[in-house]
């Protein structure tokens, strides 16, 4: 178990490196220079080719990567090329935002979407199974960025109940500001969930160890939790530590649309002005994330199957 | 409180199923799965339930315990046990029988146990109705894993069912199914999953563990070997019916049914003369969805005649003792 996670760690790290280098890459065909975008249309070419020098970026690509890496080591991910403040001060600012974000979203849809499968499961061919099926079904194919804007136009034009804009400020009005987006950018995941999981228990609801149980008695509450939904929710693990990017990526248009501070506005905010050390930082740590939250996925799975354990 | 029921069942008999039938829904027209099933299980005694694949050998021991599938029905008679009749249960009188009075064990033990939970947590689970500490019950279940010859018991409590070898599960299996102290203990081709030399001490442990709990068995198998060495009564199936029940001597050294014969002609075991192609029953089951009105095993039987055609055999008592559902059997046809 400790090897795998080593293992997997050094994996992680160089699942990092890569995608780093391909969005550096990226940066580099996207038009518009920074040294430009930073010093206006009316800057001298000399005074351009010597920003340029000062940034790195007459350097060769690679070398540019491999001084972001090396910079990296040293914890210096570098400086807003506009207010010279340090880029991770920067990241580590907005990133609670779009954690808290995330991780609410996470934990209702999942409390949800597990309710409703197992709830659909128990009562296949109910018309609230239907019903379940069909709504799931529905959020799915609806992108988080819709539901936002219908969302702030019921709950916040319309009705006015919730606020629209912000993150608010204090522990109880940032929870009312977190409902809309968490709201938002989750709803799909309780289809997903809830699909995963009804499919999922009913497949085992069949095998002979639930069977087994049954002849001996036990109570039908003791069989589902501990026979059926045990092993059950083991694919909803692992589609919920995958989830995590699609959750990033939607929060960066949910952040924008209620205006909330977050690495997804912090993100577009930068990609706009040019501002490449944001970018790279803001996406490295992200990157960083992902790729923890799939790795703590697959040990959570482990850690539920011990037939799992035995592999790694 | 004991009912005025009319039907008691006789005092050595733990277990009397009386005209049982039991159809299956299907989108293809209703199976006629079992058709007036009539057994007795004697009080710790061994019945012995054989045929081929397909005629009923393990939808009756579902029934047994009231497991059948959803699409399962039973559509008439009744399973009298004590003053129950196990046949009109309601779903929380069942759960009250499973595991007290009545535990099963399945064919395939590598699926029969909670892949996901410790042996030890599992025998623990199953004691939940004994008024108990903790530390009781796990002495228990060591107790009961001995039984079954479990090398090393106390540690095997802490192991996940994928960490034992298959017979070594099935141990597991009959170590559960004892620790309930049932009085009808339900194998349902407990060792066809297994191979050869497991199999052979799995029926001797069975053998010994049921003398020694003195509870009734009734044991599924195709496998006839076993069936011998086991049990005490048996019961022939073919197409969902009983064709030939009796004592295991009768029924092994005086075969009357013609389908009897076939299938011990049939056992490798018995084959005397060295062949180089196995015996077979040539021919396959009738469409249970609409079972024949004659002899249902008329088409594949040797000596079928006229009358098998029209008229459905009843139980005629046979030489030996046995009962045989076959005309060739009846009195009256050996006067004519």
């Amino acid at each position: 178990m400790l090897f795998y996670t080593a293992q997997r760690l050094v994996l992680s790290v160089v699942i990092v490196m890569v995608a780093v280098s391909i969005l550096t890459l990226m940066l580099h065909v996207v038009p518009g220079d920074p040294a430009v975008m930073i010093l206006g249309p009316r800057a001298t070419p000399e005074l351009i080719e010597r920003t340029r020098e000062a940034m790195g970026l007459d350097r060769p690509l690679p070398v540019q990567i491999l001084m972001f890496f090396a910079n990296i080591l040293r914890g210096d991910l570098g400086e807003d090329v506009f207010t010279g403040r340090a880029v991770s001060q920067i990241v580590f600012e907005q990133l609670p935002y779009t954690m808290i974000l995330i991780s609410v979203a996470i934990l209702w849809s999942a409390a949800c979407g597990i309710a409703l499968g197992a709830y659909s499961a128990l009562r296949r061919n109910t018309w609230l199974d239907t019903l379940s099926g069909v709504v799931s079904v529905g959020t799915i194919s609806i992108p988080a960025f819709v539901m936002a804007l219908y969302s702030v136009l019921i709950f916040a034009v319309w009705l006015g109940w919730l606020p629209a804009i912000g993150a608010g400020d204090g522990f109880l009005d940032g929870i009312v500001h977190l409902i809309l987006p968490a709201f938002a950018i989750g709803v799909a995941w309780v289809g997903y969930i809830a699909r995963i999981v009804r499919a999922s228990m009913l497949e085992v609801m069949t095998q002979p160890h639930v069977r087994m149980a049954r002849a001996f008695g036990l109570p039908d509450r003791r069989i589902t939790r501990s026979h059926i939904l045990k092993i059950a929710v083991l694919p909803a693990v692992t589609l919920i530590g995958t989830g995590v990017a699609h959750l990033f990526s939607a929060a960066v248009f949910v952040e924008v649309i209620f205006a909330r501070p977050g690495i997804g506005a912090l993100l577009v905010g930068a990609v706009n002005e040019r501002n490449y050390p944001i970018v790279l930082g803001a996406v490295l740590i992200t990157t960083c994330i992902i790729v923890l939250a799939t790795l703590i996925s697959d040990l959570v799975v482990a850690l539920l199957d011990p037939r799992q354990r035995e592999d790694i | 409180m004991s009912t005025q029921s009319t039907a008691a069942p006789a005092d050595d008999t733990l277990l009397a199923v009386e005209g049982l039938s039991v159809d299956f829904e299907t989108p293809r027209g209703t199976i006629h799965a079992l058709r007036d099933i009539d057994l007795t299980v004697p009080k710790g005694k061994v019945l012995g339930i054989v045929g081929e694949s397909g005629c009923g050998k393990s939808t009756l021991a579902y029934s047994l315990i009231g497991l059948l599938a959803e699409n399962a029905r039973v559509a008439s008679g009744a399973i009298r046990m004590g003053d129950h009749d196990l046949a009109r249960l309601a779903p929380s009188a069942w759960r009250d029988l499973r595991g007290t009075r009545i535990a099963m064990i399945f064919q395939d033990p590598m699926t029969a146990l909670n892949p996901v939970t410790t042996i030890g947590q599992q025998m623990l689970d199953i004691q939940y109705r004994d008024r108990i500490g903790r530390n009781a019950k796990r002495a228990r279940a060591i107790e009961f894993l001995e039984q079954v010859q479990i090398p090393d018991a106390a540690s095997k409590l802490a192991a996940y069912p994928h960490q034992l070898s298959g017979g070594m599960r099935q141990r597991v299996c009959i170590a559960m199914a004892l620790l309930t102290q049932p009085d009808l203990l339900i194998a349902d081709e407990p060792t066809t999953a297994l191979d050869a030399t497991l199999e052979m001490q799995i029926v001797a442990l069975l053998r010994d563990l049921q003398r020694k709990f003195g509870c009734s068995v009734v044991f599924v198998s195709h496998h006839l070997g076993t069936v011998a060495e086991l049990c005490d009564d048996v019961a022939v199936m073919y197409a969902g019916e009983v064709v030939e029940r009796g004592t295991a001597r009768a029924l092994f050294h005086d075969p009357q049914h013609p389908y009897t014969q076939a299938l011990l002609d049939c056992d490798p075991a018995r084959i005397k003369v060295a062949t180089r192609t196995l015996p077979t029953i040539p021919g396959t089951l009738p469409d249970l969805r609409q079972p024949p009105a004659g002899c249902a095993f008329r088409a594949r039987c040797p000596r079928s005649w006229g009358r098998c055609e029209r008229d459905h055999p009843p139980l005629y008592p046979g030489a030996a003792g046995q009962r045989v559902r076959c005309h060739l059997s009846d009195p009256a046809e050996d006067a004519a």
